[in-house]
């Protein structure tokens, strides 16, 4: 049995340890926020937070999250209004939307760790997740933003 | 004028549509329609439904449906936007519904396949019909209850108003009596509003899932949870029209969650279109399981007829054929004799690879085949071709077959090829269970339809002024028209249509456009753009190499090239069968004046003819495609070791009438991007017929690392007052040629081969 907290709910988990938290998040839990883009680590739609830091749950199984405070999307802001994401609906930044969830925790995680990035670490900081819309000019102007809050 | 019906006049459609009205508990105003515990359905509830786009209900609130798919062009938003400012609806008291896949209540002069940017440019009028309809019976209906002449009274903001004695009446208030009267037609149809009158039309307006997708909270295809549900994932033969010889499951079904492997049936013979290429599946509980179960069967793969597909090859064969030409489909003058007569003849080749979609979100749908009507849920731009596909794979009826459509994560054509769904609709049927069958990344790269890799020849003749005075082009790609016609060997009118064959150098007095043979040996597939990437890499490629050789400015020959603004008439050239996007040339006529004047803001723009620091470059190249001119002018900045990067890039687009410039200015930013992959990453390659690129390690795409970071998107207003033109895909094509202009400028190395090879821009 493993233990963990996800969005502040402490959790029991019984099946195969190894299991990636995205899938025990998406069909174990039904968090559907964070999503399967590519499932190697190459692509970000996956990140989370596992206690403050930004994770690829594709590459996270369950048991190294054991013990730990695993935050998603849904559980960033409890009315969904953290500076990210309202920086995030200040830019318009999505367009289909499915990579955005994890930039915005990605970005979350960067701001929390350094609250006055320069571009260079935003771009760097960044880099991890893809989004095939091309809304990056947008990402870029919504860190700033929420930089200014955080 | 359409005809349209007061559908709440009409109780027998209410609930139509295959599903019941099953949407009371997810209708909320400002949340989306897509809700995964229940069947999607049109709108049927409200007191008032003038048509089947609006429902009013008497508490005020609107629906509006939209009946196209959501892959980020923002079409839930700019259609929908539309209907509301004819209606002199309140924007704040609309919520958007997603129609499901139904031609009777949702073709009028288009289908619902979202996909050829037509979204805007064929329902822009039928939605302001649409609203202005819903404005007028509101507004009879409070002339009516007042006992007032028609003409005394008229809508705003969601409340009609009595000019007279300054009464008024809420949208809601009147829409049962608003229910009761029959729509005026013919000359009695409403008025459209003047362009003047507008409120929401060319403005920016939020999109309408901001909220939902920037907190988890909104459904995409992989996010249907149905009770009972199982995962699918199927492993395919690594060759096109391959099939599994035997299979040994043993190993597979020892994983814990997975349930069962299923054979689905190959191919054969038939026509791909948009069948299940056939394959072993793995079911079970859980993603995870399934796709570990997947990794441990043993499959003995029988490759079939395109095992020596090998792209080295394949290129080089590509390359003879294009030179070889042979299928003529545009000629003007004497090209022959102009070439026999020139003072200098300039000739080159140029390739551009296959290229995969990799929309973030794999494709994915969920069905339902246990009941009737057999019930899909798909991240799809085409939920009709669904129901066609699943049906077909069922044995059974279209019309037993209902398709909601989840918003797409990402798309790019990929996902108006329902393969995927018929696989799990067959998953589903055999396993007395709802399926969702998810495509990996992997399967989305190997499996996919590929955008087609394209040679070219093109040899123009100059003659002693430094005139050009013949144009030779000459393609030869694996035409997507294989899907239907395997045997296929040489292009059609739609991809010859896509910027070749209306090549827009119209001063050039002989011309000759013509296609090489070529056959295909993968799943060949329209990709955002489609053949307008390679047509307008090379041309105006070309024409930069044509500068350099008769000592020219680029605009300046480029302007001097496309003439005198007229409109272009490709039948006095020969071609008969021109595609022009579906649409009559009489409507959305070639106009070369629009894409001078593009060509012209996006070189005042980027400030061309600057002078530039050395290893710095300024490119340009401009194109018509989809009905819409744009130019792009790129700067780039080239390091000893070629590497670049891209400080500026400036977009003009004349797209006709728009509805959101912030969703045209996005669309621009990210076509832009889509273009840096096309030129920096992209290229698929085969070997013994099998796909060698698997994830994004080998197939990167564009990441905000190398992106251009600073588009300056310029919406040229002069012919704001012609018809709407398409949007999502236009600003593709010219990005990767002026990248490569831009890059010859700076590093004097030509590029006419993608993707750029940053080690042949090295400084040696």
């Amino acid at each position: 049995m493993i233990e963990l907290k996800v969005n502040g709910v402490r959790r029991a988990y019984y099946g195969d340890p190894n299991m990636p938290l995205l899938w025990y998040l998406r069909d174990e839990i039904g968090l559907a926020g964070t999503k399967y883009g590519c499932g190697v680590g190459l692509c970000g739609a996956c990140i989370v937070h596992v206690g403050d830091s930004a994770r690829q749950s594709c590459l996270t199984t369950v048991a190294d999250a054991a013990g730990q405070e695993v935050t998603t999307i849904e559980g960033l802001h409890p009315d969904g209004n953290h500076p990210v994401q309202r920086a995030w609906r200040q830019h318009d930044v999505p367009q289909c939307g499915f990579c955005q969830t994890g930039q915005i925790m990605q970005a979350a995680a960067l701001l929390a760790e350094n609250p006055n990035p320069s571009d260079e670490e935003i771009v760097e900081g960044m880099s991890g997740a893809v989004c095939r819309c091309g809304t990056y000019q947008r990402i870029l102007a919504a860190v700033k933003t929420a930089a200014e809050e955080v | 004028m359409t005809r349209i019906v007061n559908v709440s006049r009409r109780s027998m459609l209410k609930g139509a549509g295959g599903f019941g009205a099953l949407v009371l508990g997810a209708r909320i105003v400002g949340r989306p329609m897509i809700n995964a515990a229940v069947a999607a359905t049109s709108v049927g509830t409200g007191a008032f439904e003038p048509n089947v786009f609006v429902s009013l209900d008497t508490d005020g609130s609107v629906a509006i449906v939209c009946h196209r798919s959501e892959m980020g062009q923002g079409v839930r938003t700019g259609l929908p936007q539309i209907v509301a400012d004819e209606m002199e609806a309140d924007w704040s008291r609309v919520s958007v519904w997603q129609a499901p896949g139904d031609p009777s209540r949702y073709k009028y002069k288009d289908n619902q396949n979202t996909d050829g940017s037509r979204s805007i440019r064929h329902h822009f009028t039928i939605m302001r019909e649409m609203g202005a309809q819903a404005r007028d019976l509101l507004e009879r209906a409070a002339a009516r209850q007042w006992g007032v002449d028609r003409g005394d009274v008229y809508a705003r903001d969601h409340r009609v108003h009595h000019t007279g004695s300054g009464r008024s009446l809420g949208f809601g208030e009147l829409a049962q009596a608003a229910a009761e009267l029959e729509p005026a037609g013919g000359d009695g149809a409403p008025r459209l509003k003047d362009p003047s009158e507008w409120k929401y039309i060319g403005r920016d307006l939020p999109i309408v899932d901001l909220y939902d997708m920037t907190t988890g909270g909104a459904t995409y295809g992989a996010d249907v949870r149905l009770p009972g549900m199982k995962i699918a994932v199927v492993a395919r033969c690594p060759v096109y029209r391959g099939r599994a010889k035997t299979f040994d499951a043993t190993e597979a079904l020892e994983v814990p969650g997975v349930e069962q492997v299923i054979e689905i049936p190959p191919l054969g013979d038939r026509p791909a279109e948009f069948r299940p290429l056939g394959g072993v599946a793995v079911i079970g509980a859980n993603t995870w399981s399934v796709m570990q179960g997947r990794g441990k069967l043993k499959i003995d793969w029988e490759p079939g007829p395109n095992e020596s597909h090998d792209t080295d090859t394949y290129e080089s064969q590509l390359i003879e054929s294009a030179r070889a030409g042979g299928h003529v489909i545009r000629e003007r003058g004497e090209p022959d004799g102009a070439f026999a007569g020139a003072a200098k003849v300039h000739e080159a080749d140029y390739y551009v690879p296959y290229f995969i979609h990799t929309p973030m979100e794999p494709p994915v749908a969920v069905v339902d085949a246990t009941r009737t009507p057999v019930r899909i849920w798909a991240a799809t731009q085409a939920p009709n071709e669904t129901r066609q596909y699943v049906a077909e794979a069922l044995g059974i009826d279209q019309a037993d077959v209902a398709c909601n459509v989840t918003l797409l994560g990402g798309a790019f054509g990929r996902k108006s090829k329902p393969d995927f769904a018929a696989e799990a609709a067959i998953l589903s049927k055999r396993v007395g269970a709802p399926v969702r069958m998810q495509w990996t990344r992997e399967d989305e790269i190997q499996q996919g339809y590929y955008h087609a890799c394209c040679a070219q020849n093109l040899k123009a003749a100059v003659d002693d002024s430094g005139k050009v005075t013949a144009w030779r082009q000459s393609a030869a790609y694996p035409s997507l028209m294989t899907l239907w016609e395997p045997e296929r060997n040489v292009g059609s009118s739609l991809e010859n249509g896509l910027g070749l064959v209306d090549m827009p150098y119209n001063a050039v007095p002989n011309i000759r456009i013509e296609n090489g043979e070529a056959r295909a040996h993968l799943r060949i597939g329209w990709y955002r753009s489609v053949n307008n990437i390679q047509h307008a890499f090379a041309m105006n490629c070309f024409v930069n190499e044509l500068a350099e050789t008769t000592g020219r400015d680029h605009v300046e020959l480029l302007l001097e090239l496309i003439g005198e603004p007229t409109n272009l008439d490709l039948t006095a050239d020969g071609v008969e069968d021109y595609f022009n996007y579906g649409d009559p040339i009489a409507d959305w006529p070639i106009m070369t004046g629009r894409l001078s004047n593009v060509l012209r803001v996006a070189a005042d723009k980027s400030g061309w003819g600057k002078s530039l620091p050395r290893g710095h470059g300024l490119g340009i190249a401009c194109h018509r495609s989809f009905h819409s001119y744009v130019a792009t002018a790129v700067h780039v900045a080239v390091q000893d070791d070629g590497n670049f990067s891209i400080p500026q890039v400036d977009v003009a687009v004349d797209c006709g009438r728009y509805v959101n410039p912030d969703r045209v200015r996005s669309q621009m930013e990210g076509a832009t991007v889509y273009g840096n992959t096309v030129a920096r990453h992209g290229r698929i390659t085969t070997k013994q017929g099998a796909v060698e690129q698997s994830n994004f390690h080998d197939y990167p795409i564009s990441r905000i690392s190398d992106a251009p970071l600073d588009v300056r998107v310029h919406i040229v207003e002069d012919y704001t007052d012609h018809r709407p033109c398409g949007v999502g895909e236009p600003g593709v094509p010219p990005f990767a040629p002026a990248l490569a202009n831009a890059l010859y400028q700076a590093s004097g190395k030509r590029i006419r081969r993608l993707p750029i090879d940053t080690a042949e821009l090295a400084r040696t």
